[in-house]
């Protein structure tokens, strides 16, 4: 297995740049354990990312990838998968590259229903930029940004992705690497937009400001804190107060994008050839 | 859930040095068989206690750590 998964890393660019104990190392090795399991072709498998730590990750993949701008990746991604919806497109954001500048992005992509597989690297901060408070930092934590905690309430991804239209939903963490991988494999196999939060830690600019200690603590908070979606649907809501949800936390079926727009492409065609006879 | 990532039974341990950051993960979840050297970076202090559950492996954000398979 171990060889098959570093066929989909640039091993050459390792050691990577990331910070010692941080969690976007293990989304990444969750992310090529799935690539192996979906026996994805390199020439067939398009990775784009946005800006920010966990946008680097596209560099350590051995695909054709995109680096784009910052919150643009699902709009860069769009075009790549309208252009050719043969292709296989899996995104990679940053909590504060999808719902804080790329937010318009996020909910239209979902809107659209159309057929790509993203996964939000969740940490709580803008690490890359120094320690800002991103829309999803937690109530009351502590940010260069917010240094008495701050105000705002987060968005739930999950809610806002499901509210939104995104057809998958699932929720994992860097504790729960092999139901991370699972979950990205399943919202790679399914056919619509698929939004997989995966919830990793950033012991320097959160942790640390947060007390929340080393990466190891905040694996253990990850385990602590994470509840799997069936259990969690049988415990009261004060029970739930502080926790969160993983697993696969929604999946429906609805027409996706680029079907829509390829089977509309050929009703104009045969249109106007008719046209064109008459 | 699958099992992504099955036991090995193997006892062939490999940390690669130069990508092991010393972030203490791996010494976390494995307290038998993993410690950290001298110079902060994982050793597999106690290969012969190692039951191939490889969380050391999935869990190692470096890519650093891999058990029972030849890589590189």
């Amino acid at each position: 297995m171990q060889n098959k998964v570093n066929k989909y890393l640039r091993s050459e660019m390792l050691p990577h740049i990331w910070c010692p104990g941080c969690g976007n190392g293990i989304v990444l090795g969750a992310l090529t354990r799935a690539f192996g399991l979906l026996d994805c072709d390199q020439d067939n498998t398009v990775v784009v990312s946005g800006i920010g730590c966990s946008s680097r990750a596209s560099g350590y993949l051995d695909f054709s990838t995109l680096h784009t701008t910052h919150g643009r990746a699902l709009a860069f991604a769009t075009g790549i998968k309208l252009a050719r919806p043969e292709l296989k497109v899996f995104v990679i954001m940053g909590d504060g590259d999808s719902t804080g500048i790329g937010g318009n992005h996020f909910i239209h992509a979902a809107r659209r229903n159309i057929d790509l597989t993203a996964i939000i690297f969740n940490n709580s901060i803008y690490g890359m930029t120094g320690g800002q408070s991103s829309p999803l930092s937690p109530l009351n934590s502590k940010a260069t940004t917010a240094p008495q905690g701050t105000l705002e309430r987060p968005f739930d991804l999950p809610e806002l992705a499901r509210a939104a239209g995104a057809t998958y939903v699932a929720r994992g963490t860097t504790y729960h690497a092999n139901m991370l991988t699972q979950l990205i494999k399943n919202g790679a196999d399914h056919k619509g937009f698929s939004v997989v939060e995966a919830i990793t830690a950033c012991p320097i600019s959160y942790g640390r400001r947060n007390k929340m200690g080393n990466g190891y603590d905040m694996l253990l908070w990850q385990k602590e804190h994470g509840i799997p979606v069936e259990r969690a649907r049988k415990l009261e809501p004060s029970e739930m107060e502080g926790k969160f949800a993983i697993g696969e936390l929604h999946k429906s079926d609805a027409p996706e994008f680029t079907d829509i727009y390829e089977r509309f492409i050929d009703e104009k065609q045969i249109n106007h050839r008719e046209a064109k006879k008459a | 859930m699958l099992e992504t990532t099955p036991p090995r039974n193997s006892k062939n341990i490999q940390i690669n040095k130069s990508w092991c950051k010393g972030c203490g993960i791996c010494t976390g979840l494995c307290t038998k068989v993993l410690a950290m050297d001298g110079g902060g970076k994982a050793i597999a202090a106690n290969p012969s206690l190692c039951t191939g559950c490889r969380l050391c492996e999935t869990h190692c954000p470096d890519f650093a750590i891999s058990i029972g398979v030849d890589v590189n």
